[in-house]
């Protein structure tokens, strides 16, 4: 049984444009589990964010002020082959 | 009958969805002081509409000549005559005052030096009945879709509508043929609640995701159609889906058409440049209908690429590095991230992608759904559909580029003015009856404990598959026949499912779970509606019947699904009378562009 509060960072990947739900629900499931605190909070931090920002950051190739949101947007688009 | 608590709600109207069709009836019923609730299930700005980019087109003639009569003209030969003229003629009519009052509420558009609404050209608009070039849409940047659902949904808390957000909508509640309100299940707390009111207005978008390959978000899968079919209820002209040519095979993504206007190339297994064959002069800058078609045929004629040989490649390589910099901008982004392909060394695997959904709820301009008994056609009581959930239909047999954001504002502004003049605030409602409910918590509960051997993953990648093979571009009456049988199966499986979360809170796995019941049946709608039209019209194409027949099917598709998966038919006339519209009917042609 999954917890809710993964339910609901899984259910706040879903976004209005398919890039975004591919790469959100992607991290979590692949980078979640083994994430540390900080790392954690600025994902639920990006959920927070209006879709056209994410867009820029995620696939225009823009990234957050701050350097470990910028860091964790490198990592989110960086999908396995 | 299972035991779960509900928590009643009793607004005047119940809108589900708040993308632009949504929260545009939302404002407009509040503002016109109707206790209004909105249920959603995601955050209203995270709505599909967000993705429009391109704009709403209206006939403005603020960069030159326009007309609405124009764009009726337009519209018309776009949906290959199988859009109802007086719904035409009635969105093209008000499209000016309908962005105006945009632009009043706060959208904040792009403009001309002069302060005018900028309005750019887009493909098949155009002005003196096909002779010029339109300048008829209106965008805000490229964030249009998001500039609308922000603006409307800030009008909409102005006005003190009320928002329910992350609820789920389960069931339509209906008693004696009128929809008496809708089930819905709070994500956050898991209970479930009663929206009773006496209207329910559905704007619940398309249902892309039936398909392996769409453009369209996760959360597309159409809740309100699969809503009204369990209802007993028809959905209309859902053969009808576009199809982009370049999607990024296995994601959806899209690749935007300027790709193929800068000199990219598709190619197949053999390297060949397919299009010469199909398209001898426009080749790879056919229309849309044309390259999806020859695609589709490379693949089923065994050329395509990939171990499953099931797409196709567009190589962008011969190009050079500082054309793809200067002129695609974002497209290498794209390639690298989602196919993992550096575009100046490799192509980019690309197949025809499900892009929007023509089919839906059928009703008329106010948005009052309709159904048909005993050939006759009779609107549904307390039921309304709105945006790409509905048929209207305007968009008939295909879609225009920039006319879907206008169908959003325009009828969903129509839906809630019929409100405000067909409602009293507050007006007492009778009771539903306990067998209005208890049938819709007995299939919540059976799909919450559903404890067979299929994941929702497995049978929703098993159905997606089938539509992708079976009902996408390539149609013939006998690959639509397997895709009935192969959805047939698809439909008794999902007794066979399993769900592994028991809880409320958020179980995604739930919701998966009612939305691929959503799907399968609008998938069986489709397909079998596309293996009963034996023609070919607009984004219909059947290799078997390549002409369209207007003598047998100028008309709506109306289909009806049971609850053992059997479909039936009935027909609704296309209106070619434009009903005093100020405009003249445009008699069925041939449509060439």
């Amino acid at each position: 049984m999954r917890d809710a509060v993964e339910g609901r960072l899984r259910w706040r990947c879903r976004r209005g444009m398919k890039e975004l739900d591919v790469l959100l629900a992607g991290w979590l499931d692949r980078c979640w589990p083994q994430a540390d605190d900080a790392r954690r909070r600025d994902f639920v931090w990006l959920l927070e964010q209006p879709d056209p920002d994410l867009a820029e950051w995620l696939i225009g190739g823009a990234r957050p002020g701050d350097r470990a949101r910028a860091k964790l947007v490198d990592e989110i688009v960086r999908r396995p082959a | 009958m299972s035991a779960y608590p509900l928590v009643d709600h009793r607004p005047d109207v119940v809108v589900v969805g708040a993308g632009g069709a949504g929260l545009r009836a939302t404002l407009g019923l509040a503002e016109a002081g109707l206790d209004t609730a909105c249920i959603t299930k995601v955050f209203p700005t995270r709505s599909h509409t967000v993705a429009a980019q391109g704009g709403i087109s209206a006939a403005l003639g603020n960069m030159g000549d326009d007309d609405w009569r124009y764009h009726f003209y337009d519209t018309v030969k776009g949906s290959d005559w199988l859009g109802d003229q007086d719904a035409i003629a009635y969105m093209c009519q008000e499209a000016p005052a309908a962005v105006i009052e945009l632009e009043h509420y706060g959208l904040p558009f792009s403009r001309t030096e002069d302060g005018r609404i900028y309005q750019r050209p887009f493909g098949g608009m155009t002005t003196h009945y096909g002779k010029g070039i339109a300048q008829r849409t209106c965008a805000a940047a490229d964030r249009t879709g998001h500039a609308m659902l922000h603006t409307l949904y800030q009008q909409s808390l102005k006005h003190r509508a009320r928002f329910f957000i992350e609820y789920f909508a389960i069931d339509l509640i209906m008693d004696g043929g009128a929809c008496r309100g809708v089930l819905a299940l709070d994500m956050a707390s898991g209970t479930l609640h009663r929206f009773l009111a006496q209207a329910t207005i559905l704007a619940t978008g398309g249902y892309g995701r039936a398909y392996f390959s769409c453009t369209s978000a996760h959360t597309c899968t159409g809740d309100g159609g699969g809503m009204v079919l369990r209802a007993g209820l028809p959905l209309a002209d859902m053969e009808f889906v576009q199809f982009h040519p370049t999607g990024i095979y296995g994601v959806g993504c899209l690749i935007t058409e300027g790709v193929r206007g800068e000199g990219g190339i598709l190619r197949n297994s053999a390297g060949e440049r397919f299009m010469e064959r199909y398209a001898p002069n426009a080749r790879d800058l056919a229309s849309r209908d044309v390259v999806s078609r020859a695609m589709t045929l490379e693949i089923r004629e065994g050329r395509g690429v990939g171990p499953q040989r099931d797409h196709l490649h567009l190589h962008l390589e011969h190009l050079g590095a500082d054309v793809i910099a200067k002129r695609l901008p974002g497209i290498a982004e794209t390639a690298m991230i989602f196919a993992n392909v550096d575009v100046t060394r490799a192509p980019i695997p690309v197949q025809p992608t499900v892009h929007y959904n023509m089919g839906g709820i059928p009703c008329n301009v106010q948005g009052e759904a309709l159904t048909r008994a005993d050939g006759r056609e009779t609107t549904v009581p307390g039921l309304m559909a709105i945006g790409e959930a509905a048929c209207v239909s305007v968009h008939g047999a295909n879609r225009l580029g920039s006319n879907s954001l206008l169908d959003l504002v325009v009828f969903g502004r129509a839906a809630a003015a019929h409100c405000a003049k067909s409602l009293r605030r507050g007006a007492a409602l009778p009771e539903p009856p306990p067998r209005a409910v208890e049938p819709l918590l007995d299939r919540f509960d059976r799909i919450r404990h559903a404890d067979g051997d299929r994941p929702t993953a497995s049978l929703r990648d098993e159905m997606q598959r089938a539509m992708q093979r079976d009902a996408a571009v390539f149609r013939t009456g006998e690959t639509l026949t397997e895709g009935c049988a192969a959805l047939a199966r698809c439909h008794d499986a999902f007794r066979d499912l399993r769900i592994t979360d028991r809880s409320l809170v958020y179980n995604t796995d739930l919701a998966e779970a009612l939305e691929l019941d959503n799907l399968l049946g609008q998938s069986l709608a489709t397909i079998h509606s596309a293996r009963n039209r034996t023609e070919s019209r607009g984004a219909h194409a059947r290799e078997d019947f390549p002409e369209r027949d207007d003598a047998h099917w100028l008309k709506h598709t109306l289909a009806w699904v049971d609850a053992a998966g059997a479909v039936r038919f009935d027909y609704r006339p296309v209106q070619l009378d434009t009903q005093g519209a100020g405009v003249e009917c445009i008699p069925p042609q041939v449509r060439a562009y």
